[in-house]
C-alpha cells in the first residue's frame, strides 16, 4: 500500500459541490502533479463535513488544518506554502466566530462548531471517500454485519436493538427494535426491508449527507435488518432531487455485490440479500410509509389507512420493515459496540444522538449531531454561532411543515422526542430553521400551509379541503383583511384537520399555524386589528415613510417612478401614501437611511 | 416548442426500456423515469405505448404521471431555472429572487417562454440550505444569492445557445 505524508480532504457534499468543490479538487491534483508532490500527498474526496456555510471546505492532515471558503486562487498557495514548505496558511483558515480565545484555530478539533458535537450517524462523513469500499472497511465497516451473521441469531439482533432503545429518526420516533420484532413475527415466507430516503422536509438534509458521505453503512444496516427479520430483498426509496446521493449509493451497492457483501451466501453464512434503488419523482407525501409503498409498487403515492401496518402488509403485500436513513446509519455501531454504549448518550426515553440541519438566520448553517438532551440554546448559540447581522433571535422552527415554532422562552429546553412534542412542535426529521425579528410569523405559517396545500395528495377531505381553507384565511390576514373571527375559525379548523386526516401529513399540517397562534398571537392581532406587520414583511400592510433626519437631497424624489415624493431642496421630503406603490426604490437611495418600511 | 421530440428513434429507445423492466416487480415508476429522460416529457402518445406494452389501463398511467411533479406532459424550456423555495431559502429572501427572475425573463412561475428558452419553477428544498438562497439552471447551482447577482445569471443564459 502506498504511503502518503499528507492528505488533503476535499468535501464532496452537495453544499460544497454547489460552491465549486470539484474544481478545487481538480486544481489540487494538478498543482500536486506540477510540483512533483503527487506521490507524497493524496487528495481525498469525502462526504459532508457539516459546516456547509464555510464551503468549499478542505482539511489538510496530519495537522487538521481547516481551510474554509477555498477559492481557486488559494489552491496554489496551500500547495506551495503548506504542502511543500510545511507552513500553514493562516489567513485562509476558518475563522471561529464563537471562539473565546483570539488565537487562530489551527486544527479542526479546536473549532467550536465541532466541539460540542458527538458524531455517530455522521461518524464517517467527511472522513472517508464514500466511493471506495476499502476505506469504509478500514473504519470497521461490515464488521457489524459479520458479527451479526456469525455470532448472533436474528433474535439476538432484535433484542440488542430493543435494548438500545433506538427510536425512528424520520419523525415518528417509534422504537426500531419493536418494529423489527413485529415484522419478524408476521407470518409469510417473503419479507422486505426498505429504507425511506425520501427526505422531503424543506431545510432537512441529513439523510442526503449520510447517503453521500457514507453509503456503505446504509447497505450494512439494511443487511443486518434483513437478517433479523428474515428478508432477502431491500429497497431504497430515494428522492430524485438528490443525484449525487443516488450515484454514490449505486456505486456502493455495486462494490458490495462484487465483494460478496451483498448477494448469495454472504460471508459463508448462507444468508442472501440483494438491494435495489427506487427513485421518487417529486411528491412530498411519499415520505409517509404507506404512500412510499404505493409508489414503489408503481401507483400514485397516496397513503392508506393503518392498520394493517407495513410490518403486516407492506411492499407487494408482504411484511416490510421501513426505516429512515439516519436510523439505519446508527445500526452497525449499535450491533458492533453494543446497546449499552448507545444508551450512554442522550436521555432515558430518547437515547443516542440526533442530527439536526441548522438553517435560516444563523451563522453556522450546516449539519450538527448532538446527544439527545442538549438544549436548544447550546445548539443555536454555541454550535450554530448565533444570529447574523446583529439581529435578534425570534423563534426556531423544528420538524419542518409538520412541526412548530419555539420561542426564546424555550431555549433552555433539552431536546428530545417528548419535550418537543409537549411544547407543540416535534422532532420531525431534524430540520431546525432559525428566524429573526425581520421574519413575520404569520407569513411563516402561511408559507408552510402553502407547502402542504401543494403537497396534499388529495385522498382525504380534511387535508385536501381543510388546508386550502386555512391557507385562504392566512392570506386574508397577511393582506390586511382578516378579522378576529378568522383567528377563532382558523384554530377550530386546525384541530378538526389534525383529528380527522388519514395520514401524518394532514395530521401535522396545522402545527405551524397552531404553534404560532399560541406563541405569537400578538403578531396575528397586529395584522388583524392594527393592520400592521410588525416584522415589516407583509407587503400589503406596509407603508414606506420618511422619518426624522431628512436632509432634502432629493435623491429619493428623483428615483420614485410614480412621483409620490414631494419636497424642496434642503427641505423635509414626504411620501404621498395614496400614490406610493411600495416598490421600495427610494430606500437604498437615501444617504441618511431615514426612509423605512413600517 | 417547435422541436419534434416524438421521434422514431426515441420510441425505439422506449420499447427497449420497457422490455428491460417488464418482468420486475412494480416496473411503472422506473419506466416513467426513463421515458421522461428520453423524451423530456411523457405526453399521451408515450403513455399509450407504455399502457399497451405493460397491459395497464391508460387512465392508471395518466394518473401516476400527473401525480408526481417531476413528470411532465409537455417538455420544459432549454434552460430550466429552479428557485429553491425550501424554508431556509425562503427565510433568506428567495421570494424576491423569484420576482426578479420573472421580471427579467418575462416568464411566470411554472411556465415556459414562447421561444422555448426558459422555464421557471419554484422547486422544493434541494438540500443546499447552507448556501441559501439557491437557484439552479439545468445542472448549474448558484448559491448565496443576492438580488444583484440575478441580472448577470439571466444574461449568461440569454446569450447562450
Amino acid at each position: 500500500m502506498d504511503f502518503y505524508r499528507s492528505h488533503v480532504l476535499v468535501c464532496g457534499g452537495t453544499g460544497c459541490v454547489s460552491s465549486g468543490a470539484y474544481t478545487i479538487e481538480e486544481m489540487f491534483n494538478n498543482a500536486l502533479v506540477a510540483k512533483g508532490l503527487d506521490k507524497e500527498v493524496k487528495v481525498v474526496r469525502t462526504g459532508c463535513f457539516g459546516l456547509c456555510e464555510a464551503g468549499p471546505i478542505c482539511i489538510v492532515y496530519p495537522e487538521g488544518s481547516f481551510y474554509s471558503r477555498v477559492e481557486q486562487k488559494d489552491v496554489e498557495r496551500i500547495v506551495d506554502e503548506h504542502l511543500l514548505k510545511g507552513r500553514i496558511v493562516k489567513d485562509l483558515l476558518y475563522v471561529d466566530k464563537a471562539a473565546t480565545v483570539t488565537d487562530i484555530q489551527t486544527s479542526i478539533s479546536d473549532v467550536t462548531f465541532y466541539k460540542k458535537q458527538k458524531r455517530v450517524a455522521l461518524a464517517n462523513c467527511g472522513v472517508i471517500n464514500p466511493e471506495i469500499i476499502e476505506e469504509y472497511i478500514a473504519f470497521d465497516g461490515y464488521q457489524a454485519l459479520g458479527k451479526a451473521l456469525t455470532e448472533m441469531t436474528p433474535v439476538d439482533v432484535i433484542n440488542e436493538m430493543k435494548k438500545s432503545g433506538l427510536r425512528g429518526r424520520g419523525g415518528g420516533g417509534f422504537p426500531t427494535g419493536l418494529k423489527w420484532e413485529f415484522t419478524s413475527k408476521s407470518p409469510g415466507d417473503i419479507k422486505y426491508v426498505a429504507c425511506n430516503a425520501d427526505e422531503g422536509d424543506p431545510g432537512a438534509f441529513m439523510d442526503r449527507s449520510v447517503l453521500e458521505g457514507d453509503p456503505h453503512c446504509i447497505i450494512e444496516a439494511m443487511a443486518i435488518a434483513a437478517y433479523a427479520i428474515g428478508a432477502e430483498k431491500g429497497y431504497v426509496y430515494i428522492r430524485a432531487e438528490y443525484p449525487i446521493a443516488v450515484k454514490r449509493l449505486g456505486i456502493a451497492i455495486a462494490q458490495a455485490n462484487e465483494m460478496g457483501l451483498l448477494g448469495k451466501d454472504i460471508l459463508g453464512s448462507g444468508f442472501n440479500f440483494e438491494m435495489e434503488i427506487r427513485l421518487g419523482a417529486g411528491a412530498f407525501v411519499c415520505g409517509e410509509e404507506t404512500a412510499l409503498i404505493a409508489s414503489i409498487e408503481g401507483e400514485r403515492g397516496m397513503p392508506r389507512p393503518k392498520p394493517p401496518f407495513p410490518a403486516q402488509k407492506g411492499i407487494f403485500g408482504k411484511p416490510t420493515v421501513i426505516n429512515n436513513v439516519e436510523t439505519y446509519a446508527v445500526v452497525p455501531q449499535i450491533i458492533l459496540k453494543g446497546a449499552d454504549w448507545f444508551t450512554s448518550f442522550g436521555t432515558e426515553k430518547s437515547p443516542g444522538t440526533k442530527v439536526f440541519a441548522l438553517g435560516g438566520k444563523i451563522n453556522n448553517t450546516g449539519l450538527v449531531e448532538i446527544p439527545m438532551g442538549t438544549s436548544l440554546k447550546e445548539v443555536i448559540f454555541d454550535i450554530g454561532g448565533g444570529i447574523p447581522d446583529g439581529r435578534k433571535f425570534k423563534a426556531v422552527q423544528t420538524g419542518g411543515p409538520s412541526g412548530g415554532c419555539l420561542t426564546e422562552a424555550h431555549l433552555d429546553t433539552p431536546i428530545d422526542f417528548d419535550t418537543l412534542t409537549a411544547l407543540g412542535s416535534m422532532m420531525g426529521s431534524g430540520g431546525m430553521i432559525v428566524v429573526d425579528d425581520s421574519n413575520c410569523m404569520v407569513d411563516f405559517a402561511r408559507f408552510f400551509l402553502d407547502f402542504t396545500v401543494d403537497e396534499s395528495c388529495g385522498k382525504c377531505v380534511p387535508c385536501r379541503e381543510g388546508t386550502k381553507r386555512m391557507l385562504e384565511m392566512l392570506e386574508k390576514i397577511t393582506s390586511g383583511n382578516g378579522t378576529m373571527q378568522d383567528l377563532d375559525k382558523l384554530e377550530e379548523l386546525a384541530y378538526a384537520i389534525k383529528d380527522s386526516s388519514l395520514c401524518g401529513l394532514g395530521q401535522t399540517a396545522p402545527n405551524p399555524v397552531l404553534s404560532t397562534l399560541k406563541y405569537f398571537k400578538d403578531e396575528y392581532i397586529a395584522h388583524v386589528v392594527d393592520k400592521k406587520c410588525p416584522a415589516g414583511m407583509c407587503q400589503d400592510l406596509l407603508s414606506i415613510v420618511i422619518v426624522d433626519g431628512c436632509i432634502g437631497c432629493t435623491a429619493c424624489k428623483r428615483v420614485c417612478p410614480v412621483d409620490a415624493i414631494s419636497g424642496e431642496v434642503k427641505q423635509n421630503h414626504v411620501i404621498d401614501q395614496a400614490k406610493c406603490i411600495k416598490c421600495g426604490a427610494c430606500i437604498p437611495k437615501c444617504p441618511k437611511k431615514v426612509i423605512v418600511k413600517q | 416548442m417547435t422541436k419534434n421530440f416524438l421521434t422514431e428513434e426515441n420510441f425505439v429507445k422506449l420499447h427497449r426500456v420497457i422490455d428491460a423492466h417488464k418482468d420486475m416487480q412494480g416496473p411503472l415508476m422506473p419506466i416513467l423515469h426513463e421515458a421522461q429522460h428520453i423524451f423530456g416529457a411523457i405526453p399521451i402518445e408515450v403513455q399509450k405505448v407504455i399502457s399497451e406494452k405493460l397491459n395497464t389501463p391508460l387512465a392508471e398511467i395518466y394518473g401516476v404521471v400527473t401525480f408526481y411533479s417531476q413528470f411532465t406532459l409537455e417538455p420544459k424550456g432549454e434552460f430550466l431555472i429552479g428557485i429553491c423555495l425550501g424554508t431556509a431559502c425562503y427565510v433568506r429572501g428567495a421570494q424576491q429572487i423569484i420576482d426578479k427572475i420573472c421580471e427579467l425573463t418575462g416568464v411566470a412561475v411554472g411556465k415556459t417562454s414562447a421561444d422555448g428558452k426558459f422555464s421557471i419553477e419554484a422547486t422544493r428544498c434541494i438540500g443546499a440550505c447552507g448556501l441559501a438562497p439557491v437557484l439552479t439552471v439545468n445542472e448549474d447551482v448558484y448559491g448565496r444569492l443576492t438580488l444583484n447577482d440575478i441580472p448577470g445569471i439571466v444574461q449568461k443564459y440569454k446569450g447562450a445557445n
